[in-house]
């Protein structure tokens, strides 16, 4: 679809539809809802990281006076994973336990008080085995299995190759091999999680609100695991306090919160802690990237081989397809023809991982992008030079089958070349100052859902009734990246109403259409769509309306601006009112609807896994970073940031600068400090203290620019806006800091700890060098 | 152990019995159905949960009820009046200082409470006065925006 040649609502900065109820603090978000008449949940924790469940006696606890339910892993023995194939998780461990902090047994209780007792009143027998908290303890020969199915303890393993490597490498100039240790983080949303599940025994019915980005697949879950009819069931998302990944699947606390209200036929609140929010995990995996690159000598990429290990955790989650998105997403931002992948992802006795904003490919484009770097000061190159011999021309396939429509990353690298004085300032900010470039990108939406059901991707559906107000519904999850705001301007645009006509009524099973839910960047792109047909089918009808009131030709009359009138004509306008009352005394309330399904040639390549990776657009980022570095104290601090991001077209730009500056912070806080830690399988990060991220005041200012490519498949041309920009910084800040200090960091976060032992080995390298010569 | 205090919620004097160790943030929330308050960590790291004691910010989570005894707590419900919102939650609307909106009313009460003792603050001294108040959605870059946007709004008053 076109860029609309009026611009009247879309392209215009827009607060949130729903930003006053946030302002106001009438947002409520799970926590919120009136819990008066609920029980209290609290779930008991494995303080083991592998064991045997040998026994659990919950009969103290169910003596407690006013404890109403404890429940263990007998009370459900269905598996679920968000993967339909990889589900090896039980909402409360049976048998065995896995992790530190896993869920074993839970109890409702008619407060918080006496459910913390009735925790400590179960008895828990666990036989003690080995642990693995590393990839290589997990590996070795003698190793215990986590899951008997998997030998070696590999959840899974891809191996690609595209072109030829061998010829790739023996074309190339230059060749340079690095790896890379990127430390495990967590999306630490601000807020934790939360359930609140109700169960009416006499209709068999069950509602549950909840924190998810996936009201859609918790549902599913819910069926399975308390082997319910789904018609049965309701799920509803209140407001959501982020979620950046941690919430793209359905989280163990949500079935539980679920069987503790059947088993009680009641109403059951659970609220976890700050530090269960943490164990809960499902962050960025611990990834080792081995990393060789092949460059001519005009910066030209010849081939590229790439072998990546990540430490999954527990349980495989969204594994299999963050190892997938690692190798898949190597390319479609240059123009790579000779390409080799080799992907691990491992078991460890640690909480499982999960899908975190860029999914799957930060860690690969970091590596990426630093080595690129270094050769391209090995080739004495500009870093902006090496970008531009590699650029993509759109429309195009990538060799893994991955489609291209539009491509706005060269108008990017001119923007923040050009606003960062990169030519003028590079390398010449003397000692302790320096810059550094990186770009990245990633997918508006997965073409190919990872739950395949064939429905369309999105439908978005409208009511017009009495009140004349249209009430938009949408099953999309709005967790504050303004994606309800998408939708209602859209729809408006697109009618030719006010704004404040639209009512968005989101997230409830019973009321809205099926969504896949928030991930993957999918919602401005699928959704989007989804609105525009909704939007043109409730059009059509008032357009007919006004023709027959102006008797007229469906195709002569226009509405803008509330007003409907023949084009060209001066016979006078009808208001929105007077139409709507007429094309509701035709047909009563009008119901219409919209969907979004992927074209068939953007769901991927044909080999397996070829699927994952594959979208209908790409955003497309460059960013320039400036930092200051104290070789005394191995600290850095970020200076400035520019950033541009071709996000096809900007629907809402005030939204889409709040995700372009949001990404590139979550970037900076990967690449300066985040990290969890673990004693032999103790979480020892599980607070906002200890979990360092930055402040405000750690915080740079961050100039954003936005490029327009115009997708011939976007949403008025629209692609994401949300995550591209996110992998772009870590490897920005570690060129700056080589630009700075002349050091090749190949770890993150650049903590200054890690920054000072690496500048000690450095110097020391450098003297035994001079001592020998 | 019980006691009964009596402290004003946004104006409004509340009078309530409550137990030694009961936090003004369970008190507002659960009590008083003031949920704009949020818990955002287990005690006295995130800001999510600033409200204002006699003007000054102060985490409700880390604050016993019965020392708010004839105390006069602000929170972010209070801050719109008659239908108006104030300049500091126009101006977070406006300027998208709030994305999930999680951390928002604390952070408008921080915000506020600087307001209140330097109208005009510059950058320097909106990120010390919301250093305390953790965002994880905006880069806080839009937060410094709106606060500024407040207070130029508060000078054409």
């Amino acid at each position: 679809m076109n860029k609309p040649a009026k611009t009247s609502l879309v392209g215009r900065p827009a607060p949130l539809v729903d930003g006053i109820e946030k302002v106001t603090g009438k947002a409520k978000f799970t926590g919120d809802l009136n819990t008066h008449d609920a029980l209290v949940g609290r779930i008991l924790r494995s303080p083991v990281s592998h064991g045997r469940i040998l026994g659990i006696d919950t009969t103290h606890a169910e003596a407690l006076d006013g404890v109403e339910a404890v429940i263990t892993g007998k009370d459900c023995n269905k598996t679920y994973g968000v993967i339909p194939i990889a589900m090896n998780e039980y909402p409360m461990a049976r048998d065995r336990v896995r992790y530190r902090g896993e869920p074993v047994a839970a109890v409702a209780a008619r407060d918080a008080e006496t459910a913390a007792k009735a925790l400590d009143l179960i008895e828990l027998d666990i036989e003690e085995l080995t642990a693995c908290y590393t990839p290589t303890e997990s590996r070795a020969a003698d190793a215990p299995l986590l899951h008997d199915n998997k030998p070696g303890n590999l959840e899974r393993e891809v191996h690609h190759t595209f072109g030829s490597t061998t010829d790739g490498f023996a074309g190339a100039d230059l060749i340079r091999e690095e790896t890379f240790d990127c430390a495990e983080i967590n999306h630490a949303q601000m807020e934790p999680h939360a359930a609140l599940a109700e169960y009416d025994a006499e209709r068999d019915r069950l509602t549950l609100h909840s924190v998810t980005q996936v009201p859609f697949y918790v549902h599913l879950t819910l069926a399975r695991c308390l082997d319910m009819d789904s018609s049965k069931i309701q799920v509803v998302k209140p407001f959501v306090g982020g979620g950046f990944g941690a919430r793209t699947e359905t989280l163990n606390f949500e079935i539980v919160t679920a069987l503790l209200a059947h088993r009680t036929g009641g109403k059951v609140m659970m609220q976890l802690s700050r530090e269960e929010t943490f164990l809960t995990h499902r962050g960025r995996p611990n990834t080792q990237v081995k990393l060789k690159i092949g460059l001519a000598k005009t910066g030209k990429i010849t081939a590229v081989d790439c072998e990546v290990l990540m430490s999954g955790g527990a349980y495989a989650g969204y594994g299999l397809v963050t190892i997938l998105y690692a190798g898949a997403l190597l390319q479609g931002l240059y123009d790579i023809t000779n390409i080799k992948y080799d992907g691990y992802r491992v078991y460890t006795n640690h909480p499982p991982c999960g899908a975190m904003r860029g999914h799957g490919t930060v860690d690969v484009r970091h590596s990426f992008e630093a080595i690129l770097d270094r050769m391209a000061r090995d080739l004495n190159l500009d870093p902006f030079t090496v970008r531009r011999a590699n650029l993509l021309q759109a429309p195009m396939f990538t060799s893994n089958g991955l489609m291209v429509n539009s491509y706005g990353l060269d108008e990017c690298l001119d923007k923040v070349e050009h606003a960062s004085d990169w030519a003028k300032r590079k390398g010449k900010l003397g000692k302790g100052h320096g810059l550094g470039m990186a770009c990245s990108h990633y997918v508006s939406g997965a073409a190919k859902p990872v739950h395949w059901t064939g429905e369309p991707h999105a439908v978005v559906s409208m009511k017009l009734d009495f009140d004349g107000g249209i009430t938009v519904f949408t099953g999309a999850s709005d967790i504050g990246q303004g994606s309800s705001t998408v939708v209602a301007l859209a729809a408006a645009e697109v009618i030719g109403i006010d704004l404040a006509r639209i009512r968005i009524v989101a997230n409830d099973s019973v009321v809205t259409p099926k969504d896949n839910g928030s991930y993957s960047s999918r919602v401005t792109f699928m959704v989007g769509n989804a609105a525009i047909e909704a939007a043109r089918a409730m059009r059509a009808k008032l357009i007919d309306a006004a023709a027959e009131l102006l008797d007229t030709d469906p195709d002569s009359v226009e509405c803008e601006g509330e007003s409907f009138f023949v084009q060209g004509s001066s016979q006078s306008e009808l208001g929105f009112h007077e139409v709507a009352i007429a094309a509701l005394a035709k047909e009563g309330t009008i119901n219409v609807k919209g969907t979004f399904t992927t074209p068939v040639e953007a769901q991927g390549g044909k080999h397996r896994g070829g699927a994952v990776g594959s979208t209908m657009g790409f955003s497309y980022a460059a960013q320039v970073v400036e930092v200051s570095v104290d070789e005394d104290t191995g600290q850095i601090s970020v200076d400035q940031v520019w950033a541009a991001l071709d996000c096809g077209f900007a629907i809402n730009p005030l939204a889409v600068e709040g995700q372009i500056e949001g990404s590139v912070w979550m970037g900076m806080a990967q690449g300066l400090c985040e990290e969890t830690n673990y004693l032999r399988g103790l979480p020892t990060h599980t607070n906002l203290t200890d979990y360092r991220f930055p402040t405000i005041e750690d915080s740079p200012p961050i100039d954003v620019q936005i490029v327009e490519s115009i997708d011939p498949l976007g949403p008025f041309g629209a692609k994401e806006a949300g995550e591209g920009a996110l992998s772009g910084f870590p490897p920005a800040l570690v060129n700056a800091v080589a630009d700075a200090i002349g050091l090749d960091a190949n770890f993150l976060p650049l903590t200054p700890d890690r920054v000072l032992e690496a500048l000690i080995k450095l110097r020391r390298a450098k003297r035994r060098k001079e001592a020998n010569t | 152990m019980k006691r009964i205090v009596s402290l004003k919620i946004n104006g409004k004097t509340v009078d309530d019995v409550v137990q030694d160790n009961s936090l003004l943030m369970d008190f507002l929330r659960d009590k008083q159905g003031l949920t704009g308050t949020k818990k955002g960590c287990d005690g006295g790291e995130c800001g999510a949960c600033t409200v204002l004691i006699n003007g000054h910010p102060r985490l409700a989570c880390i604050t016993l009820t019965a020392s708010c005894e004839d105390q006069k707590i602000e929170t972010i419900e209070g801050q719109s009046k008659s239908g108006r919102l104030s300049a500091l939650q126009r101006a977070f609307h406006e300027n998208l200082g709030a994305q999930c909106g999680f951390c928002t009313p604390g952070m408008i009460m921080a915000a506020e409470a600087l307001l209140r003792k330097i109208p005009n603050p510059d950058i320097d001294q909106i990120k010390t006065a919301l250093g305390g108040n953790l965002c994880r959605c905006t880069g806080y870059t839009k937060i410094i925006k709106s606060v500024q946007a407040a207070a130029m709004s508060g000078a054409r008053q």
